[in-house]
């Protein structure tokens, strides 16, 4: 086992650590970092004293010649223990700045004692003080880098759940389907409308597709290629695709850029959209008095 | 044509897909509270997209300025350290492209603006400056 240049503070962890941890407890409390208000006495302890197992267990392990790396084997407990607690903090409400003056306060409780027991070896006493302070300066960053990644993590899950939401392929009526667009198209977006679009014709057995645009705040050159591309796509399945909520502006803002639509049907409501999907496939809306004079 | 006396209203970086979309959403969102027409903001909108874009696909990234201009216009400098554009022209012909898109991006950006102006240099960069009216005429 390598030897510890923290002999000191492992000393005092080992034979105070009760003490110490009531000190943590009280100092944190002073500095603001406590959260009675979500958490409770027992649960802040407990919470706090598996992290000072872990930390004693890390210096123990070989926190040697000043070299200090969270990344090292001997503090995968430490860091399993930060990242749990931190989740659990975060998750409650507790901001990462409260998280890290948490971990930081730390450092005054075990410095106190070291202090008492080298007061006679002022050098063994700097030195460990410095190596003490970056390690603890260095957890109280891990918690910070672990609420980040967190933050992320849930960004990014809305985003995709964002994804998912937004390319709803509806059945109209037999053989008829609409996939309303809404927001920015962009190529991902596009791969996603078209694969759903086209999975959706096969299921429903669908003639005829209208895609509305109408939540389309922009179209540009990319997004009318991706939805020139879908079209003929669509063509391609043997369905008719007809792209529907083209407003004046958007129509006026196509032509100067030069997008030629060809022959994909285009109308400027999704109303008449429907109307002529409908007749495609040899139904009409009519109006109920109307068909019951037929029935007779 | 330099926006040196204009006021600067927002400055932007541009690496990603999405902050093309940032870019449409400041200028449309600086254009409504100048009280734009509606069709000036969609049509310059829609020419900020295509040459962010432009910077993002071919110039590896870059910067986008918004001034507000005296006389009721918006004006966008969007700058990057790409490649250059090897022949302005034939960029700015209607079904050119490099990457197998449309390839009426530029063509259609300077249809849609007032001014447009592009400055390129082979392996130093593009800089494009373009304006809008925020209302009426052309």
């Amino acid at each position: 086992m390598a030897e510890t240049t923290l002999a000191n503070v492992l000393d005092v962890l080992k034979a105070e650590s009760n003490e110490i941890l009531t000190d943590w407890i009280e100092q944190a409390g002073e500095d603001g970092a406590k959260r009675s208000d979500l958490f409770s006495e027992r649960e802040e302890r407990d919470q706090a004293k598996s992290l000072l197992n872990a930390f004693r267990k890390g210096v123990k392990d070989g926190l040697k010649d000043g070299d200090f790396d969270l990344a090292d084997d001997h503090w995968s407990d430490l860091r399993g223990v930060l990242s749990e607690i931190t989740h659990e903090r975060v998750e409650r409400g507790v901001r990462p700045e409260e998280m890290a003056a948490l971990i930081l306060a730390l450092k005054s409780p075990i410095i106190e004692r070291i202090k008492e027991r080298l007061a006679d070896n002022p050098d063994q006493l700097v030195q460990e003080i410095l190596l003490l302070s970056q390690a603890i300066d260095r957890f109280a960053v891990y918690t910070s880098e672990v609420f980040i990644a967190e933050r992320e993590a849930v960004i990014e899950r809305q985003r995709e759940e964002m994804m998912e939401l937004s390319t709803p392929v509806v059945e109209l009526w037999d053989k008829v389907l609409t996939l309303p667009l809404i927001g920015t198209l962009d190529s991902l977006r596009a791969q996603e409308v078209m694969e759903s679009l086209l999975e959706a014709i096969v299921q429903y057995q669908a003639e005829v597709c209208i895609i509305d645009i109408t939540g389309v705040r922009t179209v540009d050159t990319q997004v009318a290629q991706h939805l020139l591309r879908t079209a003929a796509a669509v063509r391609l399945m043997g369905a008719h695709c007809i792209i529907s909520g083209i407003s004046p502006k958007i129509a006026q803002t196509m032509v100067q850029l030069g997008v030629d639509v060809g022959e994909v049907s285009t109308r400027s409501s999704i109303r008449s959209a429907l109307t002529d999907a409908l007749t495609r496939v040899g139904v009409a809306i009519l109006p109920v008095e109307k068909v019951e004079r037929t029935d007779k | 044509m330099k926006f040196d006396k204009a006021k600067r209203a927002a400055s932007l970086d541009l690496a990603t897909d999405r902050d093309v979309a940032r870019a449409r959403t400041v200028v449309g969102r600086i254009m409504k509270e100048q009280d734009a027409k509606v069709l000036m903001q969609t049509r310059f909108v829609t020419a900020v997209s295509e040459i962010a874009r432009n910077a993002v696909r071919h110039g590896g990234g870059g910067t986008m300025e918004v001034y507000l201009l005296p006389g009721g216009r918006i004006g966008v400098e969007c700058r990057d350290e790409g490649p250059g554009i090897a022949d302005v022209e034939a960029a700015l012909t209607d079904g050119f492209s490099t990457i197998n898109s449309m390839g009426r991006g530029l063509g259609g950006a300077k249809r849609l603006s007032e001014l447009f102006i592009i400055e390129t240099m082979p392996n130093e960069g593009t800089t494009i400056r373009m304006t809008s009216r925020l209302r009426g005429g052309r």
